[in-house]
């Protein structure tokens, strides 16, 4: 029993509680929200596990420091009304962060329990909570102090600011550059990781906080900052996002049904391609599908592919699956799928078919050589070891660079990568702007982009109320 | 809502939007576009400015029926609304001194309209080269003959059935070899832009293109309306839509076009067979 003597003692015998999961080899076939969730049950199983450490890293691990025994202390008590207020101190966003964090590399990473068993699963615990927002107490809403201010961005960043803004009293517009928030988590991530209906949850509840938003709007050409300032705002949120997709810089990238993944993703997402004809945009159902890259947005990729219906779907990857930086959960997942992993393969040349379009890619096979300054291992080519795979349909997923729509937004300044200069707390080379997310770090993940928006939201309040 | 204030149609399958978008107008530069998602199931398809006005609040884009959307979009009417209509987009037209010859084939004359007049308001000499297929297609005559000279607008149809019959690069090379232009722009089919380029290079004369590829987002994220340019890629949405023409990779943006001309027809047919006449 964990209460001994008055004094908390984990349950050291009861195993990491599996993830409650939809059958691998049915939920391919649909874009049905994998993963269910943990039942309340599993939850407060789970929670008994948590050992509650006197100084917890996976505190320290948490890139917002979510008091994590505290919040799984309340799971425990079934209080999860009182869990849910603990993480709302610092992440507004559990239901997403909870589905889309690297926690194996964060919280989970860091758990004591790790070290002789397996770590407490407490992105799934997060979840739990994020999933009955009902339960959290009413926000505490600061008095309107009658300043204005414009977040640029619906993205996670944006949100997260213009919700930490508007309870502090502001009056907040969201400009948004697509005809619905949430960025990256609706036009990125898929359904089957993140359902849709979880993200107009939380812009929602932003509405109902007063926050305003302007859909289509793309600040930098249909306004910028001097108009916006001459309008009253008194200061302004930049949080784009990241953008242009990389190039893979070899022959036959520009073929027909070569796509980059936020094409290929977004049309799906976004656009609903995979209900055509019901819904107008298409997208190619291919037969074999080679994506390129190793992170969360080529998992997002594969998985798609299969969805929409291809044979076999081909992950190459230039080192190997250990280096790879997507989640453990995803590729997991889309091992269990049924997609291929093809290590150590680099891609050389798209070769057009008799129509035109990709028909086969070439691939370089590397091996690995010594760290590079990431710490991993470099991938080298073996000389005149090249494969060629049936490839009706490639997708390049090798991360993206700035886009060059911000530098039309103010003044602020750029680096020499064309991303925003800023600070810790977000403060750019304007006083009146700040800025977080992508657009400052060049892209990274959802907790960090909704941490920038939860730091600048409290600088921008400490400058404008001179407090 | 983007309200539609009033609806033309210049021929049985070509018409103007003006829609309601003040924000927007004051904005708007000759070159840029739009991108309209008309409805819930829509998908977004980019426009070119063909008109714009600050004062009063109103953007109007020209569109020619070639597919479901379009066909859609013709059913609107005055006082409909678009869902979402997003803009400005893309770089404005780069208006270097000089004289110009401004070249327009088919619906890209509602392109061509706009850079030529704003040329001509900014100073500039311009000469208007206006091609069609046949004389019902031939768009925008009296804006351009309100704007310029008679003797500064030339016309072919491919079948001769109004002005000089051919295409447009006869009297583009009649300009350039009088020496009369100093910078050509051109927007169109992708065969007219890629003959007007290599006519223009011939004179070493700098040509143009305003370039249309497929895009989804319309702001440089997805990459969809990517064109090879001098050897690099380029997308047409932040970097263009236009581009130096003697350098685009033509056999490239047109593959781009076709690839989804499978999936265009099966929406067409679904779309009418459910609209059909005979089903109302």
């Amino acid at each position: 029993m964990p209460e001994v003597n008055g004094r908390w003692v984990a349950d050291m015998k009861l195993p990491r509680t599996p993830a409650n999961e939809e059958p691998a080899d049915e939920r391919a076939k649909d874009f049905r929200p994998v993963d269910k969730g943990f039942t309340e049950e599993m939850a407060v199983a789970e929670a008994s596990r948590c050992m509650r450490c006197k100084k917890p890293l996976c505190v320290e691990g948490c890139p917002v420091n979510i008091n994590i025994p505290g919040f799984i202390e309340k799971i425990y008590e079934h209080k999860f009304g009182e869990g849910l207020d603990i993480i709302h101190e610092a992440s507004m966003l559990p239901a997403i962060c909870g589905r889309v964090c690297p926690q194996e590399n964060q919280c989970e990473g860091r758990c004591i329990r790790g070290k002789k068993s397996e770590p407490v699963a407490i992105g799934q615990l997060e979840r739990f909570l994020g999933d009955m927002p009902e339960v959290a107490s009413e926000p505490k809403m600061a008095p309107k102090n009658g300043k204005k201010v414009a977040v640029i961005g619906a993205g996670p960043s944006g949100i997260t600011c213009a919700g930490e803004l508007a309870r502090n009293g502001f009056d907040v517009t969201v400009f948004e550059a697509f005809f619905t928030g949430g960025g990256v988590l609706v036009y990125g991530i898929p359904e089957f990781r993140l359902p849709k209906a979880v993200v107009k949850r939380e812009i929602d509840g932003l509405e109902k906080l007063g926050v305003k938003f302007e859909y289509n709007s793309v600040v930098g050409r249909i306004t910028n900052a001097e108009e916006l300032f001459a309008q009253g705002y008194d200061a302004m949120y930049i949080a784009t996002g990241a953008g242009l997709p990389k190039f893979l810089n070899v022959p036959g990238e520009n073929l027909p049904n070569v796509f980059f993944a936020n094409e290929y993703l977004t049309r799906v997402n976004l656009m609903k391609a995979n209900k055509f004809p019901e819904y107008d945009t298409p997208t190619k159902r291919a037969k074999n599908v080679v994506v390129f890259g190793g992170g969360n947005v080529a998992m997002d990729s594969v998985r798609t592919a299969l969805r929409l219906g291809a044979e076999t779907v081909t992950l190459c990857y230039r080192r190997t699956e250990k280096e790879m930086p997507a989640r453990r959960a995803e590729v997991e997942h889309a091992k269990a799928e049924g997609v291929i992993i093809h290590e150590l393969a680099s891609p050389l040349e798209f070769v057009a078919g008799e129509d035109g379009a990709v028909k086969s890619v070439k691939v370089q096979n590397m091996e690995l050589g010594e760290p590079d300054a990431s710490g991993r291992r470099r991938p080298i080519p073996i000389e005149g070891s090249v494969d060629e795979l049936p490839c009706d349909l490639g997708v390049s997923a090798i991360g993206t660079n700035a886009n060059p729509i911000a530098k039309l937004i103010g003044p602020e300044k750029l680096n020499k990568w064309g991303y925003i200069e800023a600070d810790e707390d977000g403060r750019t080379s304007d006083p009146r702007i700040w800025a977080g997310g992508d657009i400052v770090t060049g892209a990274a993940t959802v907790i960090l982009a909704m941490g920038a928006g939860k730091k600048a939201a409290a600088s921008m309040t400490k400058a404008l109320l001179g407090e | 809502m983007y309200k539609i204030l009033e609806k033309t149609q210049f021929s049985e399958k070509v018409f103007k939007f003006r829609i309601e978008a003040p924000q927007m107008a004051k904005h708007a530069h000759a070159g840029q576009f739009l991108m309209v998602r008309a409805n819930e199931t829509g998908e977004r398809v980019p426009f070119t400015f063909a008109d714009w006005n600050p004062e009063e609040g109103w953007v109007e884009f020209i569109f020619m029926v070639v597919g479901k959307t379009t066909e859609m979009l013709s059913t609107y009417k005055e006082g409909d609304s678009l869902l979402d209509v997003t803009g400005p987009l893309g770089q404005p037209t780069e208006m270097g001194d000089g004289t110009w010859a401004v070249i327009g084939g088919g619906v890209g004359l509602a392109i061509a309209f706009p850079v030529a007049r704003q040329l001509k308001a900014t100073g500039h000499e311009v000469h208007a080269i206006m091609g069609a297929r046949t004389k019902d297609l031939l768009l925008l005559e009296d804006q351009f003959r309100a704007t310029l000279p008679d003797d500064h607008i030339h016309i072919t149809t491919d079948d001769g059935s109004y002005g000089e019959k051919g295409v447009v690069t006869a009297p583009l090379e009649r300009l350039l070899q009088e020496k009369k232009v100093d910078h050509v722009f051109c927007v169109g089919p992708v065969p007219m832009m890629k003959f007007s380029a290599l006519t223009a290079e011939k004179y070493g004369t700098p040509i143009t293109a305003s370039l249309n590829p497929i895009m989804v987002d319309g702001t440089g994220m997805c990459g969809c309306c990517r064109v090879e340019v001098g050897g690099e890629t380029k997308f047409a949405c932040v970097d263009g839509p236009d581009f130096d023409a003697t350098k685009v990779n033509w056999n490239d943006l047109r593959a781009r076009q076709a690839a989804y001309r499978t999936e265009e027809g099966q929406a067409l047919k679904a779309y009418e067979e459910a609209n059909c006449a005979c089903q109302r």
